[in-house]
């Protein structure tokens, strides 16, 4: 959070609420009725939670259920008391920064507690897919989240044809060969050339990467301009 | 002149199980040819060679007497199979069919054991042992190993000069000699009168004393330990040492090897043998053998070291390598197939990666042979070549590493590592 004091001026300038989001989570990002929700109850910050089913692998929020306030935080329970998590997506107005200084500070850890005993914290439950995607494999489960949101939402920008199985993005600058199978949940970024005979699922394949032909890839993520050869597991 | 090839029986050739379950182990194709039609070959291509007998304790099988047919028209010499009513030893056969082996007048004849790859150089041995021109010398072929590797196989100590064997021993557990024994000899008639005198001293025994074994008959007599040893030193056994190929074949690993030293050969002995690239044809790397019914994608990549058996199916984009592909196996779109059996009418399916461990001797070392693997090691199935039965369904998009898979399983997923039953 010590970086916000870093641009408080420029934050507190038009003395409008501002959006502070972790980058490494996926979601519908909320932003319009996370503003409208933070608007109408008029505290200094809302943050939104998410609904998990393991709530004790995480930090979780309690909240008062009429009005969606916060009421404290408690760091991987032992005993159930509450299964919402918070999602990483905040939005606060500008009186915030007189809480943070610059240095090195953890919002969840020093912040949030002091402004949920205020009862100035908020929390709205999110709608949809979330994700951490910090670790790779989880970038991967992301990865399969978004692409099934996209396919109730926009299901035009899902690549389709012979060989396509399930969700499957493809760069329109991509170059795929014959009589490969791909997908389900695989996106191809721009420039990437898979040869003939190519099978793929559940992969994230970054720009400029070649796969060779004959090649069989699941649960991978290749890296930008990489290279896999041919007949490679 | 004649030869006779000692083809054991279902009780010996355990370790090549479950290849073995099948095929009688001598009939077993390396190179793309039944194993002992290898030793035909060479004896039939000696002259003055009259007969050719097979020797072992398999029972009459069909597969056996077709082609000992085949291998008698194509080889135009009379080939017989002589069936040993007990596991009789390597020396216990052939004394009991001694009047068979000698009829005829034999002036000489060679012993060669089927479960060895050799360049079989018998002319040289017949001439080496001509020079002697005693009918009571006998001749080992031998070969060099390296000092550890000796210990494995029958070793000789012999006078440099004369080339006569002054020791010999069996498998010993510490340093004898670097030259071993190959397996293949040159007997004269007097050879049976030596065998005689081992056969009478277990006859004694046998009364002398219960024999803990129950099975343990006199006419049981094993050339190696019991004749050799007793003849080094009596100037009547000599060596014939030999720098060209040779390996034992006892396990589906050494299978491999030995095709690899064939199919090299091939290009002197049989290049007809080999698969030549050609446009619209297969990519072929090295020496390949394809047999002319297969069937064989223009897309696929196939070498080194592979033989492609009767009626194999291979599909678009396949890549096999260092591997032996049985009759009427059927290898499906893009999968890779490498150090690997893939036994008869077995199917690999689409994408799926079967792979084994090779076994090969250290390149780095001339005298290197074929480790005897044994199967697990600490409790742990040791890295070997991968071994797929008869009629064995791979499904498709798996990987099957450093496995056995017993004939007539249908696998539902990946395995690593183990024997599947």
């Amino acid at each position: 959070a010590g970086p916000l004091a870093l641009a408080r001026d420029l934050l507190a300038e038009g003395e409008e609420p501002f959006f502070v989001l972790n980058s490494d989570v996926i979601c519908e990002f909320p932003f319009a009725a996370l503003a409208r929700f933070h608007r109408q109850h008029g505290g200094e910050g809302s943050l939104v939670v998410t609904r998990v089913e393991e709530p004790a692998k995480y930090g979780v929020v309690v909240i008062e259920p009429d009005t969606g306030r916060i009421c404290r935080f408690v760091e991987k329970p032992r005993v159930f008391v509450s299964n919402k998590i918070n999602a990483g997506l905040y939005i606060f107005s500008p009186g915030i920064l007189k809480r943070i200084q610059l240095r090195p500070t953890s919002i969840e850890k020093e912040i949030f507690p002091a402004m949920a005993q205020e009862g100035q914290l908020y929390a709205m439950e999110l709608q949809g897919f979330w994700m951490d995607i910090g670790q790779p494999k989880d970038f991967l489960t992301g990865m399969c989240m978004y692409l099934q949101a996209l396919r109730a939402q926009h299901p035009e920008k899902l690549h389709s044809g012979p060989g396509v199985v399930g969700n499957v993005l493809v760069d329109p600058s991509a170059k795929i060969g014959a009589n490969c199978v791909i997908g389900p949940n695989v996106t191809i970024g721009a420039g990437v050339v898979v040869e003939d005979g190519v099978r793929i699922k559940r992969c994230t394949v970054l720009q400029g990467a070649r796969i060779r032909s004959h090649s069989w890839l699941e649960s991978c993520i290749v890296g930008w301009s990489c290279s896999v050869g041919q007949w490679v597991r | 002149l004649k030869a006779v090839i000692l083809i054991g029986g279902p009780q010996k050739g355990t370790r090549f199980r479950p290849l073995s379950f099948e095929v009688p182990k001598p009939l077993f194709p390396v190179a793309g040819v039944p194993m002992v039609q290898h030793h035909i070959e060479a004896c039939a291509k000696v002259p003055g060679m009259k007969e050719i007998l097979l020797m072992g304790f398999y029972q009459p099988h069909e597969a056996l007497s077709r082609f000992l047919l085949s291998a008698q028209q194509e080889f135009k010499i009379p080939i017989r199979y002589l069936q040993e009513y007990a596991a009789l030893g390597t020396g216990g056969g052939i004394y009991h069919f001694r009047d068979q082996i000698l009829s005829g007048g034999a002036e000489a004849f060679f012993v060669l054991n089927a479960d060895v790859c050799s360049e079989f150089p018998l002319q040289e041995m017949l001439e080496f042992w001509q020079g002697h021109r005693d009918a009571q010398s006998f001749v080992i072929l031998g070969t060099t190993a390296n000092r550890t590797q000796a210990l494995n196989y029958g070793c000789i100590v012999a006078n440099s000069d004369t080339q006569e064997v002054q020791h010999y021993v069996e498998k010993p557990s510490t340093f004898v000699s670097e030259i071993i024994n190959c397996g293949i000899y040159l007997f004269t008639p007097a050879i049976f009168q030596h065998i005689g005198e081992v056969f009478q001293r277990n006859q004694q025994e046998l009364v002398l004393e219960e024999s803990s074994n129950g099975w343990q008959r006199a006419e049981v007599i094993r050339l190696e330990q019991d004749v050799f040893t007793a003849l080094a030193g009596s100037g009547k056994l000599y060596v014939y040492k030999t720098d060209g190929f040779w390996s034992q074949i006892k396990s589906a690993g050494s299978a491999i090897y030995a095709s690899r030293l064939y199919l090299n050969q091939y290009s002197k002995s049989h290049p007809e043998r080999l698969a030549q690239n050609k446009p619209g044809g297969p990519v072929i790397r090295g020496n390949v053998y394809i047999h002319p019914t297969a069937s064989i994608n223009s897309t696929a990549v196939l070498g080194p070291n592979v033989s492609i058996g009767e009626g194999v199916t291979v599909g678009a984009g396949v890549r096999v390598r260092e591997s032996i592909v049985l009759h009427g196996a059927s290898l499906h779109d893009h999968t890779c197939v490498l150090n690997t059996i893939v036994g008869w009418d077995s199917t690999i399916g689409r994408w799926a990666r079967v792979e084994g461990t090779p076994s090969d001797p250290n390149p780095n070392d001339p005298y290197a042979k074929i480790d005897s693997e044994t199967l697990f090691r600490d409790g742990r199935l040791t890295p070997s070549i991968t071994i797929l039965g008869c009629s064995v369904t791979i499904p498709a998009e798996v990987v099957i590493l450093n496995s056995i898979v017993l004939p007539h399983k249908e696998l539902s997923r990946s395995y690593k590592n183990q024997i599947i039953l």
